[in-house]
């Protein structure tokens, strides 16, 4: 039976009063702005939500309790994809951790067969701790993503232990810096070895991030003069007011403070670089979003009425779609603007 | 009844209802002198605006200028040195008056 007949429609998730109140709709109306698609150059595949780490401000509530995996018939038709769109440059591999999905490795060896840039979302204590729920031992990545030129992405909220631990976990920092130092061993971030190493900033709390070239000033100075540890680029990306952190928000009575805050916040130049123009994300189970954060909110990319999967995939209808905004994207147009690549604007 | 809510920060234009145009001058001028880059970054008036808003005591400032520092990328332990700053000026310029005393001490014989 093939995967389109197994999957239904889902409703969008979203709080409908949320969605009234912080229309984002209504501000590209306003500030006359459309935002059609202008290329995919991007695979970005949540292969599966379980992770080692429970993270506070984690969008797909990631946890070692999770159970979904993407299949291997749906990594063979992911690769089979990429194989027929040769402008589909990049996978971009996320999760939970997308290390403890079974057909990881298999994954990125036979992407960067086809000569894909691959890009992998690691969280960095993955290497550490191993698999939370076989124990398997993940101590061979850093000699992996060297060997297959991965390009390695990392959450790291600050160089300093109290953001980074209140954000990510008791001991998490102590396992970053460890295994950074692992991946530099490799040449990661080192100047002229290629072997690209980047981490991403989002702030710890419900504040927007200052600006990236700044920040990054910060972690590359602090983070040579403690660990003498080396990286290539800081990424800075904004919370999304959704999931984990919605909640957190709501609990702590500052989700329309911060949300007002976003919205005053809505840069059009921001706006016109975001990510969900260049890129398509796919779920564990094949399903087609414009972003992840749609794919959190189940907010499915629909084209003339069909549901957008893996195996139904049309570049074509993909380039023309519509995309499907909420009250979230005011996270990704505010400021500088925040992607999976950092600033937009 | 509580005399500070900080909900009343976002009330701060109201204080221009009887004089807008004072007021007008006042947001330009602050807004200038606190919330962009010049010859200091960001980062450094947001810790300079948040020592001062300690040595005067003004939670409104507190508030806002913890969060603006935390917005320009200062951490907590920059924001807790800052402070530090304003209350070792504060203890200095009580104790730097202790000169006046002596002063004084001198003109009535006692020293």
């Amino acid at each position: 039976m093939s995967q389109v007949t197994v999957l239904k429609p889902r409703e969008i998730s979203q709080d409908s009063s949320d969605e009234a109140k912080y229309n984002f709709y209504r501000t590209l109306s306003d500030k006359n702005l459309d935002l059609p698609p202008t290329s995919i150059e991007t695979l970005q595949i949540n292969i599966t939500k379980l992770c080692n780490q429970t993270c506070v401000h984690c969008h797909v509530d990631a946890s070692p309790k999770r159970k979904e995996q993407m299949d291997l018939e749906s990594v063979d038709r992911c690769l089979d994809i990429l194989a027929s769109n040769k402008s589909i440059k990049n996978l971009d591999l996320t999760g939970g951790a997308p290390e403890l999905n079974p057909h990881f490795d298999y994954f990125v060896t036979e992407a960067k067969k086809l000569d894909k840039h691959v890009m992998v979302r690691h969280n960095l204590t993955v290497t550490i701790d191993g698999n939370p729920v076989t124990g398997e031992s993940k101590k061979y990545l850093p000699e992996f993503y060297a060997d297959n030129q991965v390009e390695v992405i990392s959450s790291l909220p600050y160089y300093q232990e109290y953001f980074t631990d209140k954000q990510r976990g008791k001991g998490v920092f102590e396992k970053s810096i460890q295994s950074i130092l692992l991946l530099n061993d490799q040449g990661f971030g080192k100047e002229g070895t290629g072997l690209e190493l980047n981490f991403v900033y989002n702030p710890v709390g419900a504040f927007l991030p200052a600006s990236q070239p700044s920040l990054e000033a910060d972690f590359k100075r602090e983070l040579k003069k403690k660990y003498d540890i080396d990286f290539n680029k800081l990424y800075v990306i904004t919370n999304m007011p959704i999931n984990r952190f919605k909640h957190q928000l709501k609990k702590l009575g500052a989700y329309d403070e911060y949300m007002t805050k976003l919205v005053n916040a809505f840069n059009p130049s921001a706006a016109e670089g975001v990510m969900c123009r260049s890129l398509i994300s796919v779920s564990h189970d094949g399903r087609i979003y414009d972003c992840d954060f749609n794919q959190m909110l189940e907010m499915d990319a629909v084209v003339d009425h069909e549901h957008m999967t893996i195996f139904n995939f049309d570049y074509g209808k993909l380039l023309n779609r519509r995309i499907m905004f909420g009250s979230h994207c005011f996270g990704c147009t505010a400021g500088s603007g925040s992607s999976c690549g950092g600033s937009t604007a | 009844m509580e005399y500070y809510d900080s909900k009343d920060l976002k009330r701060f234009n109201e204080v221009g209802n009887f004089s807008e145009e004072l007021m007008k001058k006042f947001f330009d001028y602050y807004n200038s002198a606190t919330g962009e880059a010049g010859a200091l970054t960001k980062r450094e008036k947001a810790l300079i605006a948040l020592a001062v808003s300690h040595t005067k005591q003004c939670p409104y400032c507190i508030d806002s200028f913890t969060t603006q520092c935390l917005e320009s990328g200062a951490d907590p332990e920059q924001m807790t040195e800052a402070i530090h700053v304003a209350a070792s000026l504060e203890a200095g310029i009580t104790l730097i008056h202790g000169v006046q005393m002596h002063n004084a001490l001198k003109r009535n014989g006692a020293l």
